[in-house]
């Protein structure tokens, strides 16, 4: 281990995620993890690590990070304009960076979350088997919140070889951010709604609200009627569409209640997460219907596009 | 008993739709015996149904949902005899006089009433270590409040429908709350952070301030 980046500024809001706590839910506490995983994973493919390891999540805008030490990163998700010293460089590419070389982000392009791999993956406090930071309990990551000026990111001192460099996920593998037509898959409450909510659900456009973050994302759009006998809390997952009272549907995302009694109408294919994890609040998103098996082949793209990362 | 998909990596069994302690058992017994299986990465029970999160490369979901019918075929062993804790709770809530005039006895009934009961732990849910007790005695059912409040203060005890709860965090909520508890139910830096645990009983004691 050793001191790999020093934080000169943080950004909106950076933090250490991983692939997340799965078996802490019965304890009540969130899966947490990167939003989307594909860029997540595919980072640290490119800098050489496992795909768990730990990245930096950086929301809406990217930190001004020193390197303090020649390290291999990688940086993916969305398109903050990255910069080296001052120039431009490519985002899902391997790079180097050299002691004292500044990595800046110019503003943003496209997207809502860009991923920062290092080489020999950042280090960060281990809560539940996960680094994943998790705001709320301030546990996991540094020290349970988002990154400040003067941090320091510790990473595995793994030197860059000639082997590591300019490796590169070609553009036809990334995920197509722009397009925002979320498959779903029905969900256990689908039959609640009436025609009408039905067509609206898999018809309509929904605009991400202002009230949008790891949590989830409460939509605006037609409202949906799911009523009926009020419901039993039962376990939740990332990616469900649940339907409160008022009609407007919520997506949940990686830092989920573990549990809750809305109906859920539909939810969206693990594939489809990467897209939702890059939507911010003013975007509209549509909800398309899809067969498990569709969505299996849409995961088996993926896993493909990240295979092709290992060599 | 029915089987839905929650998306390509996770199901739902819904073994009922009722606040019942057998049922809960029967969950939280198929919880266990899923947990084992090739491919399932996790499985939550709650009142009357279980969350199973699996990895589609290890299992499909046709396979696993075979799998759930035939464990839900063999009996399962009800155990009603989880941990007890008595949890000691100072009853100066906010509503407990509108809920006392809403259900027609006094306050000093309410509180009777309330900490009789032996609850169930049907799930540690919503926010890390809080917990869904139940069945709360029927003279007590009440719906939500119409207004939910902004704030509930973590340690608040609270009752809805046949439901009881202590909130762990302060969080707004729509629960009627009956009184407060200083007892630590969080322990972020144990595993598991939380002292209570599904299939375990609460009994709730009474204090002065």
């Amino acid at each position: 281990m050793s001191e790999a980046l020093r934080v000169v500024k943080p950004g909106l809001l950076t933090t250490v995620q991983d692939l997340g706590r799965l078996n802490a839910m019965s304890a009540g506490v969130p899966p947490g993890g990167a939003m989307d995983r594909f860029a997540h994973r595919a980072a640290n493919l490119l800098a050489g690590n496992d795909e768990g390891a730990a990245t930096l999540e950086c929301t809406v805008s990217g930190p001004v990070l020193v390197a303090l030490r020649p390290s291999l990163v990688a940086i993916t998700g969305a398109d903050f304009d990255p910069r080296v010293n001052g120039q431009p460089v490519p985002v899902w590419t391997s790079l180097v960076l050299n002691e004292g070389d500044e990595l800046k982000f110019a503003g943003r392009r496209s997207g809502a979350r860009a991923y920062i791999a290092v080489a020999g993956g950042i280090a960060g406090d281990r809560w539940l088997g996960s680094v994943s930071t998790y705001l709320l309990a301030e546990r996991g990551g540094m020290h349970g919140r988002p990154l400040i000026a003067g941090d320091v990111i510790v990473a595995t001192d793994v030197p860059p070889t000639p082997a590591g460099l300019d490796r590169r996920l070609p553009h036809e593998l990334r995920p197509d951010y722009a397009d925002h037509t979320l498959p779903a898959i029905a969900g256990p409450h689908l039959e609640r709604l009436p025609a009408e909510s039905r067509s609206a659900l898999f018809g309509s456009t929904y605009t991400v609200s202002r009230d949008a973050d790891r949590m989830g994302y409460r939509l605006e759009g037609q409202s949906l009627d799911a009523s009926g006998e009020e419901l039993l809390s039962f376990g939740l997952v990332a990616g469900v569409v649940q339907v409160p009272r008022s009609g407007q549907p919520i997506l949940l995302m990686s830092d989920h209640q573990t549990a809750g009694g809305y109906p859920v109408v539909a939810t969206i294919a693990g594939a489809a997460m990467p897209v939702a994890a890059q939507l911010l609040p003013g975007e509209e998103l549509r909800f398309a219907e899809v067969s498990i098996e569709t969505a299996l082949r849409m995961r088996a793209a993926q896993r493909a596009a990240l295979d092709s990362l290992k060599s | 008993m029915k089987i839905q998909p929650l998306g390509d990596a996770a199901l739902v069994v819904q073994l009922g739709s009722r606040i019942d302690t057998d049922l809960s058992a029967k969950a939280q017994t198929l919880a266990n015996r899923l947990r084992s299986r090739q491919g399932v990465q996790d499985a939550l029970a709650s009142y009357c149904s279980v969350t199973v999160h699996y990895n589609p490369d290890s299992v499909s979901y046709q396979t696993l949902r075979s799998a759930v019918e035939r464990l839900h075929q063999k009996p399962a062993k009800v155990t009603r005899s989880g941990r007890l804790h008595r949890i000691p709770v100072i009853y100066d809530g906010p509503d407990l006089p509108d809920a006392a005039e809403a259900l027609g006895i006094s306050i000093a009934e309410v509180i009777q009433i309330h900490s009789s009961a032996t609850y169930r732990v049907f799930l540690i849910g919503f926010a890390p270590g809080q917990p869904y007790l139940g069945p709360l005695p029927a003279k007590l059912q009440l719906p939500r409040r119409s207004t939910p409040r902004t704030y509930v203060p973590a340690g608040s005890v609270a009752i809805a429908g046949r439901q009881t709860n202590v909130y762990t965090w302060p969080t707004p909520g729509g629960w009627h709350v009956l009184g407060r508890t200083d007892m630590r139910l969080v322990f972020l830096d144990r595993d598991p952070p939380a002292l209570l645990r599904a299939g375990d009983r609460v009994k709730f004691v009474p204090r002065a301030e």
